[in-house]
């Protein structure tokens, strides 16, 4: 847990880059420190491992003042990744990515074995690169490697600075779903700076968005995009925060659990009946153990006499953890307006109807 | 993938040199046998160039020392005041001709080896520093940021990040000292330091072109050999990883 209180920054020259600032993260949450260039943001940040001396305020630690420790220790024992990556160029992968156990005095065989987990853990295949040098990555694997490297030591909280920030849009996004599923297992204690609205929604369990040097709101991003708590907020979200919020929401919370559906060896008067019933043109079609087989529809019932031969098989299927924008996509790129909810076997769960959607949509831009 | 020179180009020319150097050295040398000819015997050259040798040797070695630890000094921020200083005098120092130096210093100091390694001291120093100071300056902050980030002391980022990836630097410092030195050891001859520049100077003196190319051609040859020596030194201490990374920026 990191708590800050009060915390302030005067440079030398006057300015004040950090005014008051008062909040709390909790273990195991990712914190977005948020906010345009020049926010205070990454001097807040670097308060925390003192790479930056606080002017007055506290920062604690598990409940200790950050400035009554040590402070090689203080860092040692977080990771640090940088916007800049700084990678040692004259060492290897490897080494590079045992700094900190280095530092600490691992012995060699346990350093090499971190470092081959770490190398796998960011999702590279460490007989190919461990022993390579940065110049022979390219940048993408240096984001990788550097966020690697910050984990080195198993370091309870993190402090990262922008660091999927130099690189293209295609592969910083995988870069962010891998760091999800990544912390869904490590479960650190993170501060992440970025200035990017979308890599904070998407990454950030709560978001702490600043604005020259004050804290303007602290919230979890849906929070945030759906009640901003004044104009910069709601400025900066952006005019499409609906749409944003649309990615925060899963399907699991808008589907509708029991749809009508037919048996695939129903006849196909009864089929005609539950569509009436239904107020439907289309049907869901299961076969005997709630396996997903596909539509039918109105307009088909007349061209065979059994069900079986019309079923139209599904474009696509979305589960339960398919977040809504995609959702919404896969929904429009099919003629059914409806979206089929199946789990991993593909039994079908449930239904998603653009009705509740679009329902969902209006909820956020209302609240 | 690594974009080495072959061994043999590298060090083709400087040995087809130092062979054309020696080379005249030995056929000026044998001209002496035959009686017209006023020329040092391979005694006499032998001794000079020992002499030579342990004037650029001991001058080197202490504007070694120095020349790291004051480059080293100018580079740390908290000494910044200082800085301006050291390297203003370095840069003033480099334009002072050789000559008068030597004369000024041979004054002051005696005529002798003393006066001569003093000289050729304060020469070579000068490179030293600049390089030092400038390959340090070279670090990219933000990987010494990084370093001290994760936990390094001031001590551990000079010695693991800064040292290392100065050295290339810090070593063509050393290499274009030691190769001034040699020449400027030749001049150290006017104030009887002794060595090669001896040799010339005499031949100077008395008139006899022979003398002036034995001390010359020794002295070039000289030059080349230990320059040669020095890029190989420098070539097996830069570290791996910064040579793949030039490698890379070649092809790039």
């Amino acid at each position: 847990m990191i708590e800050f209180e009060q915390v302030t920054k005067v440079y030398p020259d006057g300015t004040e880059a950090v005014k008051k600032v008062t909040f709390k993260v909790e273990k195991g949450e990712t914190c977005i420190l948020l906010g345009p260039s020049g926010c205070g943001k990454t001097t807040l940040m670097k308060m925390v491992n003192r790479l930056i001396p606080i002017t007055s305020g506290k920062i604690l630690i598990e409940g200790v003042d950050n400035t009554k420790l040590n402070e090689v220790e203080l860092r040692r024992g977080m990771g640090y990744a940088i916007q800049d990556i700084g990678l040692f160029p004259h060492i290897t992968v490897a080494e590079n990515v045992v700094t900190v156990p280095n530092l600490l005095g691992w012995p060699k065989a346990k350093k090499r074995q971190r470092a081959a987990e770490l190398v796998e853990l960011v999702g590279m295949d460490p007989v190919e690169v461990m022993d390579k040098y940065p110049a022979e990555l390219s940048g993408g694997q240096c984001q990788r490697i550097g966020v690697a490297r910050c984990l080195g030591a198993d370091p309870p909280i993190l402090l990262m600075d922008e660091p999927f920030g130099a690189i293209d849009p295609i592969t910083r996004e995988r870069l962010q779903d891998e760091f999800l599923k990544i912390q869904s297992k490590i479960k650190k204690t993170i501060v992440f700076v970025t200035h990017d609205i979308n890599e904070a929604i998407k990454i950030g369990d709560k978001i702490a968005l600043l604005k020259e040097g004050e804290l303007v709101q602290y919230d979890t991003p849906a929070a945030l995009l759906s009640k901003p708590k004044n104009d910069f907020v709601a400025a900066f979200v952006g005019a499409d925060r609906a749409l944003k919020g649309l990615r925060l929401t899963k399907v699991e919370e808008v589907m509708r659990t029991s749809p009508p559906m037919v048996k695939v060896d129903e006849d196909l008067a009864v089929v005609n009946r539950r569509m009436e019933e239904a107020g439907t043109k289309w049907l869901m079609v299961v076969g005997d153990d709630r396996k997903f087989l596909g539509w039918v529809g109105k307009s088909y019932l007349e061209k065979s006499d059994r069900l079986k031969d019309i079923i139209i098989p599904p474009a696509a299927t979305a589960t339960r953890s398919t977040i809504l924008s995609d959702a919404l996509s896969l929904m429009l790129s099919s003629v059914i307006g409806n979206l089929a909810i199946v789990d991993d076997n593909g039994l079908l769960e449930g239904e998603l109807v653009f009705d509740d959607l679009y329902k969902a949509l209006r909820r956020i831009n209302v609240e | 993938m690594l974009n080495k020179e072959s061994p043999l180009k590298q060090y083709l020319l400087p040995l087809v040199l130092v062979a054309v150097a020696i080379g005249v050295t030995v056929w000026m040398t044998s001209l002496g046998q035959v009686g017209l000819y006023f020329v040092a015997t391979p005694g006499q050259l032998l001794k000079a160039t020992v002499v030579h040798i342990k004037l650029v040797v001991a001058a080197e070695i202490l504007a070694i020392l120095i020349g790291i630890s004051l480059g080293f000094v100018t580079s740390r921020p908290k000494l910044k005041f200082v800085s301006p200083f050291i390297i203003g005098f370095v840069n003033i120092g480099q334009t002072i001709p050789t000559l008068a130096a030597i004369a000024i210093l041979g004054i002051i100091l005696g005529f002798g080896f003393l006066a001569g390694v003093i000289v050729l001291f304060v020469y070579a120093t000068l490179p030293i520093v600049r390089n030092t100071h400038a390959g340090i300056k070279s670090v990219d902050p933000s990987i010494k940021e990084a370093g001290r980030g994760m936990g390094m002391t001031l001590s551990q980022v000079t010695q693991r990040v800064e040292l290392p990836l100065a050295l290339p630097v810090i070593m063509a410092g050393i290499r274009t000292s030691t190769v001034i030195n040699v020449g400027t050891a030749a001049v150290a001859g006017m104030v009887g330091a002794g060595g090669l520049g001896e040799v010339i100077t005499m031949g100077i003196a008395v008139r006899h072109m022979e003398l002036v190319i034995q001390g010359a051609a020794l002295t070039a040859a000289l030059s080349i050999l230990l320059d040669a020596l020095l890029a190989g030194l420098e070539s097996w201490m830069t570290p791996r990883g910064l040579k793949v990374a030039k490698a890379a920026a070649g092809v790039l």
